[in-house]
């Protein structure tokens, strides 16, 4: 059984329609990247895993008791506010000390404990969400953007963090994210999203589909093949992300051949 | 020894001190100042009507307050800006209920003593009413402190862990509301904000964790309320504004204190 599955899920914020008839499910154990350009429902989409928001029409369906470590886009904390990594880790009732070092440990960041949380660097603060959202041993991760603000070493090491937390605790992992050569090589399927679903599948899939070319251009492939731009291809949608398909002349030819 | 006016009068405003520093610690952290000034104000339209019905004081400031808090709450995200929606529903709510104040005039109202408090005058009544409010605002959040402190953080990351921000929001504005009936007496509509949020953001410097600074509010909110209340006697001041006059030297003292480290923030 799934640990979540999402039935023609419709959400709008006003009137204004963000996700459309997006359907999605993710079973124990694997890792699902969802990217997508600014404005194309991701968070929504994980706001209404969480029940934050409330769908117009579809469903969420959750396994039952299913336990949730979410680690959020950004997490501002009020410089009023002072408070330790420990007190902030054992705000979930009835967590021990030790369980709070044991997951420190798994995020890669021991002996932060009596740390205020205002004045760790930003690779530590969201190791410190990390070790925050598995404390629990839940079963599925939620990742929203969890590496915004981490430089590019920072954001890699942070995601080997997340594959490795995959390997010795089993938990299925959903996330997005816009790095697209780093969560690519790392997850097990890639859904990329605008509003629907654009498509599926495994990272070498989803790089070639054409859906995913118009949306991301043909420069974020990293590694995976060389691709040449179909124009013949039309996509019926807005798209007001930096590469596209209008100047065959433009840099991602120039990184493709870099690459 | 209830006897005593000054006793009574000590024991009011350490009552309103423990009451409004767990709470204010919220105002603080949420950045709520002007919404609980908001509220505060809408109080007084409370005691006109209490006046008017020749109902009890508390209960009208306490229901009128509520109403202010939910309207605001329910407003919030609906076209205005939310310190542009606090300033036309405070104001309004305070200019209203001084007109309503005016047309009770077969009563003979001391208006300076809902505005600015009127400590010196507690009965034995009124101080079981402020401690019993003390009491249960203390509780309320006690109860809800790790929800209330979650949904303070990060609204998704209380979703996740299975609680609702909008419901912990909404015990916040219960407290609120009976702070804001409780303190009346003692600081006046005027200066139940001060009360709120000078103790806390007082704390702040010395505090390491969120426990310790509310612990920490109360303490210089009691001290204020003491020390106030000597200095008020001593030297003929009004009580409710000399204790705020004690909060806002012991802010500005333990900032100069801790200026040095400020880096560490």
């Amino acid at each position: 059984m799934s640990l979540i599955s999402i039935q023609n899920l419709n959400i709008a914020y006003g009137g204004n329609e963000v996700l459309r008839n997006v359907s999605l499910h993710l079973d124990p154990g694997e890792i699902v990247t969802i990217v997508g350009p600014n404005g194309s429902g991701k968070t929504s989409l994980l706001r209404a895993i969480i029940g934050a928001t409330r769908p117009v029409s579809g469903s969420v369906t959750l396994k039952p008791r299913l336990c949730i470590g979410y680690v959020p886009q950004r997490l501002h904390i009020d410089p009023t506010l002072p408070i330790t990594v420990e007190r902030f880790m054992r705000l979930t009732q009835g967590v021990t000390r030790a369980q709070c070092r044991t997951a420190l440990e798994t995020a890669g960041v021991p002996d932060l404990l009596k740390r205020q949380m205002s004045n760790l660097s930003g690779g530590q603060f969201q190791r410190v969400m990390l070790a925050h959202a598995l404390i629990n041993r839940p079963e599925v991760l939620l990742l929203d953007e969890a590496t915004q603000g981490l430089d590019q070493p920072g954001s890699a090491a942070f995601y080997q963090q997340i594959e490795q937390v995959r390997q010795d605790t089993g938990c299925a992992i959903l996330m997005i994210s816009h790095e697209l050569h780093v969560v690519m090589s790392a997850s097990d399927r890639v859904i990329c999203l605008n509003g629907h679903v654009c498509c599926e599948g495994t990272p070498a899939v989803v790089a070639s589909a054409p859906e995913y070319r118009a949306l991301f251009g043909t420069g974020t492939g990293g590694a995976l093949a060389l691709y040449r731009h179909d124009h013949d291809h039309h996509h019926d949608h807005d798209h007001h992300h930096g590469h596209g398909h209008t100047s065959p002349n433009s840099n991602d030819k120039t990184t493709e051949a870099a690459e | 020894m209830l006897d005593d006016f000054m006793t009574r009068a000590t024991l009011a405003g350490v009552g309103v001190a423990f009451a409004a520093a767990p709470l204010g610690c919220f105002v603080v952290w949420r950045r709520m100042a002007y919404f609980g000034d908001a509220t505060a104000h809408a109080a007084i339209l409370g005691v006109a009507l209490s006046l008017a019905l020749e109902m009890s004081i508390f209960a009208g400031a306490m229901g009128v307050a509520l109403v202010m808090a939910m309207t605001v709450t329910l407003l919030a995200g609906r076209g205005y800006a939310m310190d542009t929606l606090l300033g036309v529903l405070a104001h309004s709510a305070l200019a209203f209920g001084l007109v309503a104040v005016s047309f009770l005039s077969g009563i003979r109202i001391d208006l300076m003593a809902y505005l600015f408090g009127d400590i010196l005058a507690v009965s034995r009544s009124d101080l079981l009413v402020i401690w019993g409010g003390a009491i249960c605002v203390v509780t309320l959040i006690g109860w809800r402190w790790s929800a209330l402190l979650t949904a303070t953080l990060n609204e998704e990351l209380a979703y996740a862990s299975g609680l609702n921000p909008k419901r912990e929001q909404l015990f916040l504005t219960v407290a609120l509301a009976i702070t804001v009936a409780v303190a009346i007496k003692v600081v006046g509509v005027l200066l139940i904000a001060a009360m709120l949020i000078i103790p806390a953001a007082a704390a702040r410097g010395l505090a390491r964790t969120p426990e310790a600074m509310a612990g920490i509010a109360a303490a210089i909110g009691a001290i204020s309320a003491v020390a106030g209340l000597q200095g008020a006697y001593l030297f003929d001041t009004p009580a409710g504004p000399s204790i705020v006059c004690v909060a806002a030297i012991l802010f500005a003292a333990l900032n100069i204190l801790h200026l040095p480290n400020r880096g560490m923030r």
